[in-house]
């Protein structure tokens, strides 16, 4: 079996367990739902701070702002949203089926085209930090954004938006959420595959590898940065939009900009996976959720210090992560590799000349 | 003959330091042009100013008639204007192949082309080049693990690939044994002669920069102290009690 042939046989097989997980392990549907969303979130972290070097504290705005974005439109498409923010809870507010769908649908396009706009803007402003003050940047451009969404009465303020509630079965809710977080994970990987193949991807490893020297030779350096954002606001953004759907109720500072869990643990995933690699984003986020669900389980009222020494043990001893472990471990299996013929073959040819 | 830089009046001060103290020099088209001087004499700030590393406080830089002296180290670059570093800079985390790729001129480059794959005659050619500096065989090898002599070579391949007009080349010879070094210089007259690509050499080897230039500028102190073709900068006093020192001529002799 050639390799390609493996390496099809490996993305059905996953692809197949993706959409049977649900069905097999009923119970975890929401925990696997959550897994494609933590894998999503490493996934597009990873674009800047992994390929690029360029290491974002706050790329969960994009999450926070597709989330909001989508509710809006959602409720404003056929009520008028500061009234719907000020009596939630105390009017009884219908959606008939057809206004849920629709609505959730304009509404998770509209949180994906306005996160690469806010990702455009964004990043003009903080693209000329490098290093630690880029990554101090963007965590306090998010914690402002949270502060601000909080302060915003349109919006409900820090009292949050109860969003519409889906026309169905739990069960079916479930799935239809499961679907809705399964499907922008696989086209996630699936894009960053192909888009890593071709110059963006060398490109981006070179402005991670030497900045100075990109610009030396004329990479597009700023134009290269500014997509790979959009890109993962873009994904982000969607992301936001189902997850606030799913939770049913939002608010700015635990769930949309969750700065400290869910913009930490994109971080943490992407390192203990080996950032900069294809997989390593997969694997980390998958072991990561298993890891935070068992201690959160068995742990309770350790999880935290239990995630905090992952985090030092990783920061420590493991900075290359499991995907980058592998490549120093098999090098011939990532293709790194000194062709001993051709070194006779080039010795043979100066000896000719 | 073009000049295709010319430099005029170029001064460049570090806090209270003048590195540059008006300095006008020219580099013909087609011809290797050296530059000397002791050390701290403004090689490498000249070197900055021209490619746009740093703005300069006076004068005018023109590369084939436009002045560059105002613009981005990006535009120079993409108008054809490359240096290489002194402490040697690749891509360390890529294969070799993979630094040779994404050198390829970027002059032409649009949006959409981002996103494109590599056509294969540019692997053809990234592979053709690395086996001119003898890297072929290595070019799967992450670059930062190659030795530091093999890492100048491939700086060197890295900056052919990107098809300049001119390129800078910041103490090529450094750090490489002198085995290498005589490869080295086969590599840069072929650069020049046959790839038609001016170049503009700091060198401290004397033996390699009379051998290799057609003419060279000597800076002493921030100002241009001689300019001539090897043979009168080897017998100019000023050079010599500057730089070269007066055993220079008996060294040069065996």
């Amino acid at each position: 079996m050639s390799l390609s042939q493996q390496k099809f046989l490996l993305y059905a097989g996953l692809l197949l367990a993706g959409i049977l997980a649900p069905f097999v392990f009923p119970n975890f549907t929401f925990q696997i739902t959550v897994l494609w969303v933590m894998i999503l979130f490493a996934l597009t972290w990873d674009i800047l701070g992994g390929q690029m070097g360029y290491n974002s504290l706050g790329n969960i705005f994009f999450f926070g702002a597709g989330m909001y974005v989508c509710a809006i439109v959602q409720i404003g498409l056929y009520y008028d949203v500061a009234q719907y923010t000020v009596s939630s809870g105390a009017v009884k507010v219908e959606f008939t089926p057809e206004q849920y769908f629709t609505g959730l649908f304009l509404g998770i396009i509209a949180a994906a085209l306005s996160s690469v706009v806010f990702a455009i803007i964004f990043g003009w402003v903080v693209f000329g930090l490098r290093g630690p003050y880029f990554a101090i940047g963007t965590l306090g451009f998010t914690l402002a954004a949270g502060e601000l969404v909080g302060a915003w009465e349109y919006v409900g303020g820090g009292g949050g938006i109860a969003l519409p509630i889906f026309p169905g079965e739990p069960d079916d809710r479930a799935l239809f959420f499961y679907t809705l977080s399964f499907i922008p994970a696989i086209c996630t990987f699936a894009f960053l595959r192909w888009l890593y193949s071709g110059r963006f991807g060398l490109a981006a490893n070179a402005i991670r590898d030497d900045e100075e020297k990109a610009e030396g030779m004329g990479i597009h350096t700023m134009r290269y940065k500014t997509t790979g954002w959009a890109i993962a606001a873009f994904f982000l953004g969607i992301s936001g939009a189902v997850f606030g759907n799913m939770i049913g109720f939002i608010e700015p500072l635990e769930v949309a900009f969750p700065t400290v869990t869910f913009g930490i643990f994109m971080v943490i995933m992407c390192l203990l996976g080996g950032k900069g690699t294809l997989w390593g984003p997969v694997v980390g986020a998958t072991l990561f959720h298993a890891f935070k669900e068992v201690t959160w389980t068995y742990l309770l009222g350790w999880q935290w210090v239990a995630l905090g020494a992952l985090i030092i043990i990783l920061v420590v001893f493991f900075q290359q992560g499991i995907m980058g472990w592998a490549q120093d471990k098999w090098p011939e299996r990532f293709g790194i590799i000194v062709e001993g013929a051709d070194t006779a073959d080039a010795a043979d040819q100066k000896a000719a000349q | 003959m073009t000049e295709m830089v010319e430099v005029r009046g170029v001064s460049k001060a570090y806090g209270g330091v003048l590195a540059n103290d008006s300095v006008s020099l020219d580099v013909p088209e087609g011809r290797v042009t050296g530059l000397i001087g002791p050390n701290g004499s403004g090689k490498t700030t000249l070197f900055n100013s021209i490619v746009g590393y740093h703005p300069i406080d006076e004068g005018s830089i023109k590369f084939k008639g436009e002045e560059i002296s105002d613009m981005h180290v990006q535009e120079i670059a993409r108008l054809g204007l490359l240096r290489t570093f002194q402490q040697t800079r690749i891509y360390s985390k890529m294969n070799c192949v993979d630094n040779m790729l994404i050198s390829a001129p970027h002059r032409t480059e649009t949006f959409r082309s981002m996103f494109r794959a590599y056509p294969h005659d540019l692997t053809e050619k990234a592979e053709s080049l690395l086996e001119f500096v003898g890297l072929y065989a290595k070019r799967r090898l992450i670059s930062g693990d190659l030795s530091f002599g093999q890492q100048k070579l491939l700086e060197f391949a890295m900056a052919l690939m990107n098809e300049p007009k001119m390129l800078l080349l910041d103490e090529p010879t450094a750090g490489i044994n002198p085995t290498l070094i005589n490869g080295l210089i086969d590599r840069l007259h072929h650069a020049a002669t046959e790839l038609g690509v001016t170049l503009f050499v700091i060198e401290h080897n004397m033996p390699v920069i009379m051998n290799l230039a057609d003419n060279i500028y000597c800076l002493a102190n921030g100002k241009l102290l001689a300019h001539g073709s090897p043979e009168e900068i080897k017998k100019d006093e000023r050079v010599i009690n500057a730089y070269l020192g007066a055993h220079f001529e008996a060294d040069d002799k065996d």
